[in-house]
């Protein structure tokens, strides 16, 4: 006579409405949702800025450096330019870099990453490339390259890509050597199974989940060096805002107007805080075996 | 022991050689003219040639690399576009205040990241870790500049109670230099203490389900023990290794934590050098900081052997 | 001969997501000064769970003691400050661990893992209690205990490491040392070993034992005393003679009959005849059973058995059973 375990049944949730289906994945992601929201938020807000926002460019010298006020939500700076245009604007240049940076990396290393997984021969030397390049600090990298070039926002990124290619390309390529080393993976090649074909089929679906993680890593880094290297002075023109340069001008004036940097950059921090949340929460969902390693 | 260290000294020759490489060909590579960029819009066809003299760039190739690798190994790192000075010189200079804020930063972080991660760890899940792990999220988040300008605002423009600004180099006394090194060391720190404490609360919380720990327990040996001896022994290997990659994160710090709180150290050389364009600078000081970061990577390395028997040498 | 542990009524309930598991449902006992007690079940019966709960180990996140009473020498465990506990702990009452490769710390040398519970328990010097270490060592036979003090775990064998732990858990020479599967991660052999090492530091410690098993075979040749449990209950207590000879719950029979048997002779058809096996699963404990909770299994069940729980109660000389229709289990022939 089979004796029945405990049934399961009265836990699941009842299969129900959107709405409760909605309300279940919140409840059990409530870091992505954050996230994503406040992201989905903030771009919200710099596409619509040419409609509300005002005009960041625009000096009112009657109007220096006053406090948060109802007309000036977050004040104005020593040139009596309105803080909160300049604040909306400069996000669009963090959130361009940092989604540029995040996919131009993303496809140079796992380009780079399934190279050398799959591919003993390069795998010695490129690596060895690979720890050179993560032995230089990433902000020197990128004022290196930028002390050589025109500044532009191209440069920027690119200087800003170069030394986050290398860890993309640990990640992918720490995936491929696993997997490759798998039983049905050795049987496929000794099948005579194209190299093109195995890639596509058996390693690469397994690299997106990590490869998204660390993406999404990615993307909060470019935007706080990009930040950094604005608030020097040696990352994007001074003509456009950003809010690493906002800060560096607020400097001058701290002492008697701390509204200038703290709000851009209390912005900053917010939206890489929801970029983290994000790649948190997608590695806790993707793979929470990534997630006791961090 | 000495081998297994030479062997491991030896292990960091190729990585060097690669930056060394790197930051040749950068030059060399850059895109659009790096001289002319240097020498600056208007410069005359002289200027142009001085300042590719300078750069050494009038020499074949390779020869150029041997010079500049032989240069490197004697010490000469070139010489400054502007001043003249020798790289070399102008490192030293300004090494002592980049040394002070690092080690600093350094020691405040781990004496209190990995006790915090600790705490987190064993009252797992309670207030307390919450508590904590909320911290370590934000800090991860938080740029150096905003940290750095909260705590110049409320510690020392509205409070008082520290400088502004400014290093008070050790020859001035151990407590003008130790007051000048506080809010640095706390604001390049933060993101670096919120990683220590992350990765020792997961650390720690993956040794304490082991079944050796159930062991102490049954021995009636005190928490105490149990948790900084029997625990935290097992659980040093992560924290250690992310210290050493948090040092990243310090490095590329101090540039911007100097500039906010006007330190005289590399870091502000640094955006001095860049804003004039004076290239041999950089060079100097990616070699000098890329060579840092790989020694204290050695450092750890080594260091394994003494928190686990288990490594071999 | 004097009570050393008294076991009354015990529950050890964990609260998981699926509902609270009754791992231990009452269970009941005495251990005698000296004796070799045996505790045997199947996986997942909860005779680990009452060892951990003796010496109150059990995660508080995970699971909680909610009910009995458990007294040594004439303390009340439950009720024990974690202070006086910890006290207790390896210095009266010492426990060994199925896994010697994952149960002794891999960063710490074998002498401070001994010597360690010398200085906090017996308050000895660490010189003092390095030499108390490397006697233990010599005690279970270990050979160059001199050399092993220094040595780190990963450096020793499954049988030494096992050695090792007997040797730290009796350092402080307890009256009770409960092992908990000692044997089942090791090979035949050094079984053998490690059981004859165990009966003979009983022999000239005086240390009671309760030893924790899914092996009958190993009870039969060890232990003195031995309890069967099953599904967090103890169903049936015995002198080991009178258990094997006349086994009265249905369970305990079915363990014995379902030992493979050397005299088995084949068929014609060179077919050997089937062991004997018990049908049914072990059920889920984290449903209520008012019942019997061998009910679905049992070949001797009555209505009255579905209803009410038997309680343990005397069937012949010390032996107990928990069983509605024992008589009727005695009888049937083996």
């Amino acid at each position: 006579m089979a004796l029945t375990a405990s049934t399961a049944d009265d836990t699941l949730p009842p299969v129900g409405s959107p709405v409760v289906r909605i309300v279940t994945f919140v409840r059990r992601n409530p870091t992505i949702v954050i996230g994503a929201a406040l992201l989905l938020t903030l771009v919200a807000i710099t596409l619509a800025a040419p409609w509300f926002a005002g005009d960041p460019f625009r000096q009112m010298p009657i109007n220096r450096l006053r406090p948060p006020s109802a007309r000036f939500w977050f004040g104005t700076d020593q040139f009596g330019r309105d803080v909160f245009s300049r604040t909306v604007y400069g996000a669009r240049v963090s959130l361009i870099v940092g989604l540029t940076v995040s996919g131009l990396a993303s496809l140079i290393g796992l380009a780079i990453g399934l190279a050398c997984g799959y591919f003993k021969r390069i795998d010695g030397i490129i690596m060895r490339a690979m720890d050179g390049i993560m032995a230089i600090p990433s902000i020197l990298l990128a004022i290196a390259l930028i002390t050589l070039t025109r500044p532009g926002l191209g440069i920027v990124v690119a200087a800003i890509v170069i030394p986050e290619v290398p860890r993309i390309v640990r990640v992918v390529r720490s995936v491929v050597l696993s997997i490759r080393a798998q039983p049905y993976v050795e049987s496929a090649i000794a099948g005579g199974t194209r190299t093109g074909k195995l890639l596509a089929r058996h390693i690469l679906p397994n690299t997106l989940a990590p490869l998204i993680v660390q993406a999404t890593y990615v993307c909060a880094s470019a935007m706080l060096i990009e930040a950094g290297l604005s608030f020097l002075g040696a990352g994007v023109p001074p003509e456009i805002p950003s809010w690493g340069n906002i800060i560096a001008q607020g400097r001058t004036f701290f002492q008697i107007a701390p509204w200038t940097i703290f709000i851009p950059g209390a912005f900053l921090a917010v939206t890489v805080l929801a970029v983290n949340m994000l790649g948190d929460g997608l590695r806790d969902r993707l793979d929470p075996r990534l997630a006791r390693r961090m | 022991m000495t081998a297994f260290i030479l062997r491991r000294l030896a292990a960091t020759i190729p990585v060097m050689v690669v930056v060394a490489a790197f930051v040749f060909f950068l030059l060399r590579l850059a895109p659009g003219d790096p001289v002319a960029i240097i020498a600056g819009e208007d410069a005359t066809a002289e200027q142009l040639a001085a300042v590719r003299r300078k750069l050494g760039l009038d020499r074949p190739i390779l020869e150029q690399f041997v010079l500049w690798v032989l240069g490197l190994l004697q010490g000469d790192f070139g010489i400054s576009i502007f001043s003249n000075l020798p790289v070399s010189r102008l490192i030293l200079q300004r090494l002592e205040p980049t040394l002070s804020l690092t080690l600093a930063t350094l020691l405040v972080a781990v004496c209190l990241a990995v006790p915090l991660g600790v705490l987190a760890a064993w009252k797992a899940h309670r207030l307390i870790d919450r508590l904590v792990m909320g911290f370590a999220v934000l800090g991860f988040a938080m740029p150096v500049f905003l940290v750095g300008y909260v705590l110049i605002y409320l510690f020392a423009v509205k409070l008082g109670w520290l400088p502004v600004q400014g290093y008070r180099p050790l020859a001035e006394g151990l407590w003008p230099w130790l007051e000048s090194l506080i809010l640095p060391s706390l604001a390049l720190g933060i993101t670096y203490m919120a990683l220590i404490a992350r990765i020792t609360r997961a650390s720690m919380l993956e040794v304490l389900a082991q079944d050796y720990i159930r062991t102490a327990d049954s021995k009636g040996l005190s928490t105490k023990r149990v948790l900084l001896l029997h625990a935290l022994k097992n659980a040093s290997v992560p924290i250690v290794t992310v210290i050493g990659i948090g040092i990243a994160l310090l490095i590329s710090g101090v540039v911007i934590t100097e500039t906010v709180f006007n330190i005289p150290g590399l870091g502000r050389l640094t955006v001095d050098a860049v804003l004039k364009r004076d290239y041999p600078i950089v060079q100097g000081l990616i070699i000098v900081f890329a060579a840092g970061k790989v020694l204290v990577n050695l450092i750890i390395d080594i260091s394994y052997v003494f928190l686990d028997p288990r490594i071999r040498y | 001969m004097s009570v050393l542990l008294e076991v009354r009524d015990l529950q050890t309930h964990f609260f998981t997501s699926d509902g609270v598991v009754r791992a231990v449902d009452g269970v009941s006992f005495d251990l005698l000064r000296g004796e070799m007690l045996g505790i045997v079940g199947e996986s997942g019966c909860g005779k680990s769970v009452t060892a951990l709960s003796i010496l109150r180990l059990i995660a508080p996140e995970t699971g909680r003691i909610v009910g009995g009473s458990i007294r040594f020498g004439g303390r009340e465990l439950i009720t024990l400050s974690n202070e006086e506990m910890r006290g207790l702990r390896g210095h009266n009452i010492s426990m060994v661990f199925q896994e010697p490769m994952t149960s002794l710390n891999p960063v710490l040398n074998v002498g401070t893992q001994i010597a360690e519970s010398v200085v906090r328990h017996l308050r000895l010097p660490w010189r003092a209690a390095h030499d108390r270490a490397r006697e233990m060592l010599e005690l279970v036979k270990i050979p160059d205990p001199k050399q092993r003090l220094g040595e780190y775990p990963h450096q020793l064998s499954g049988g030494m490491r096992q050695r090792v732990m007997i040797a730290m858990a009796l350092c402080c020479n307890p009256q009770v040392l409960i092992a908990d599967e000692p044997t089942t991660a090791l090979d035949v052999t050094i079984q053998a070993q490690i059981l004859n090492l165990m009966l003979d530091l009983k022999e000239k410690l005086g240390t009671a034992i309760i030893l924790i098993t899914h092996d009958l075979g190993v009870v039969a040749e060890t232990c003195e005393r031995v309890f069967v449990m099953y599904a967090g209950r103890m169903v049936e207590q015995a002198p080991v003679a009178s258990l094997f000879a006349r086994p009265r719950h249905p369970y305990t029979r079915g363990l014995l009959r379902a030992l493979p048997r050397a005299d088995t002779v084949s068929d014609r058809t060179g077919a050997r005849p089937r062991l004997t096996e018990i049908p049914g699963i072990v059920p889920a404990l984290t449903r209520p059973m008012p019942g019997c909770p061998f009910v679905p299994r049992c070949g001797f069940a009555v209505e009255r058995c579905r209803v009410s729980n038997p309680a343990l109660t005397e069937a012949a000389a010390s032996h107990l059973v928990a069983c509605w229709e024992t008589g009727r289990v005695a009888e049937a022939v083996a």
